[in-house]
């Protein structure tokens, strides 16, 4: 049995990384992430886990260190947040590319500039292409089982790719809630042992990592890229369900909540799905078909899931916390509407750009979301495709071109 | 060697090479402009070629130098440069 503690996402995070007990943890210090590695640091200068601890000099030399890590043969973690992600990004991609399961609790934080240390996802999106799989997570609990789950996803044969475990910065990962931690045999069971292909230490079979790959070869290695995040979703279900039969807590590539006879849903990741939920549940009291869709998983991008899930609603707004400056709208909102073309569906989608740099999202806000997508679904009049939800407009009348 | 007609399903993944010293079967010699040419009365076998060479490519049989593998001697003129008896020469091919 496991036992309820009250922690917040971070030092949840920390647990699970305890209970995982990797080889090799390679880490620098970034608010929001700091106090995971920083907790994770007292247990190996506690002697609890017997992982080795190489404290670098930057980002760029954790990821680098991690992979090389993992290719000698390790079960390998790291974690991080915003610049400290933009620092690794040449050598995001190396893990991914040269399939190392390497897991990464990323605490989702703004980007600069101007500085800003709190929540929005711009982080993880910006490294949406990067071949990791990405777990976003509500709460601590979430934060700790994703993480979890995250080692057997990444280490499965057929996988064996990276996993970023995102958490909303400072909202999940500085609050205290109440999450169940399992019992160390069980979550050591649950992971099982970890099994290297072709381990650098292995000096009887001599491997080479990292050659010069050109024009005749790198596109099979690319195509494999493809195949093996594609599998991934397989991999992302079965260890959902797995834990859920060994926990009590199941997990899927996305969670809906009354959405089955909902008119029109939200679309959100992370944190505010759960004051979404709470919306949800106050406009059904009204007797408004209001439903929510919290994705979980968004690399591997569940797109015949998530279409299959809205197809039927009359009105979505999709909620982005961070845009594609330029694009059409956020990241969700692009790829739910690429999915909907894609499988000939005509339901309406509009993009709301929120909680960017840590701006609050009150549920009023949400609100007025599902009160806007009322108004389309009544009217079949889209005023603005992309709207910013809890931007202050100015008091300045706004002149637009006739 | 790997089969360069290989598809992706065949090869391995992450862009390992797991088969060990393969590098002897891809054939660089071709890369040559100029080829080394050993005069065997000069050479007093001293071996500073086989010491510089960086593509292993001195050929040597009990402590004599042999000749070059010219499978895999990219030409680079290293040898020549190193010799300090003056028995190699470099040679337009």
């Amino acid at each position: 049995m496991g036992r309820y503690v009250a922690l917040d996402g971070n030092s949840a995070t920390a647990e699970a990384m305890r209970q995982i007990n990797p080889d090799v943890v390679a880490a620098y210090p970034i608010t929001p992430q700091t106090s995971i590695v920083q907790t994770f640091s007292e247990f190996v200068a506690d002697g609890l886990v017997d992982t080795e601890f190489i404290t670098v000099e930057s980002e760029h030399s954790a990821m680098s260190a991690c992979i090389g890590a993992s290719a000698a043969g390790g079960r390998v973690m790291t974690a991080t947040s915003s610049a400290g992600l933009a620092f690794m990004w040449e050598v995001v991609y190396v893990a991914a590319s040269t399939r190392l399961p390497i897991v990464m609790p990323v605490v989702n934080r703004a980007l600069s500039a101007p500085i800003n240390i709190h929540c929005d996802h711009s982080d993880s999106m910006g490294a949406r292409d990067a071949g990791w799989i990405q777990l976003f997570s509500e709460n601590a609990q979430e934060a700790y089982d994703n993480t979890i789950q995250a080692v057997q996803i990444a280490e499965r044969e057929e996988v064996r790719l990276p996993v970023m475990v995102m958490s909303d910065g400072f909202i999940t990962s500085h609050a205290v809630e109440r999450v169940e931690i399992e019992e160390d045999e069980a979550v050591k069971r649950f992971i099982g042992p970890f099994r290297p292909t072709y381990p650098l230490l292995d000096i009887d079979n001599p491997v080479t990592y990292g050659p010069l790959d050109f024009y005749d070869f790198y596109m099979e290695h690319k195509r494999q890229q493809a195949e093996a995040i594609e599998r991934a979703k397989e991999a992302v279900i079965e260890v959902g369900e797995e834990f859920g039969k060994t926990f009590g807590r199941p997990y899927g590539l996305l969670e809906g909540y009354k959405l089955d006879d909902a008119e029109v849903a939200v679309v959100v990741l992370s944190s505010t799905a759960g004051t979404a939920r709470g919306v949800v549940d106050d406009l059904r009291g009204r007797g408004i078909k209001a439903g929510l869709l919290k994705p979980r998983c968004f690399r591997p991008f569940p797109s015949q899931e998530i279409v299959a899930s809205l197809r039927d609603k009359a009105v979505v707004g999709v909620m982005d916390r961070s845009d594609s400056f330029g694009a059409l709208g956020g990241p969700l909102f692009m790829e739910i509407c690429a999915a909907f073309q894609a499988h000939g569906v005509r339901t309406k989608v509009v993009d709301y750009i929120f909680g960017l740099g840590g701006r609050d999202t009150t549920p009023d806000q949400i609100e007025s979301v599902f009160r806007d997508l009322l108004q389309i679904a009544e009217t079949g009049e889209i005023e603005r495709l992309v709207n910013w939800l809890g931007v202050r407009e100015g008091k300045q009348e706004v002149v637009t071109a006739a | 060697m790997v089969d360069l007609e290989a598809g992706w399903r065949e090869i391995p993944e992450g862009g390992l090479i797991v088969e060990a010293g393969n590098a002897v079967e891809y054939i660089t010699g071709g890369w040559r402009a100029q080829c080394p040419v050993l005069d065997l009365e000069k050479c007093t076998h001293c071996l500073f070629c086989w010491i510089h060479c960086p593509d292993c490519s001195i050929l040597v049989e009990e402590t004599k130098m042999k000749g070059f593998d010219l499978d895999h001697c990219k030409g680079c003129g290293i040898c020549a440069q190193a010799c300090p008896v003056e028995a190699i020469t470099m040679v337009t091919e």
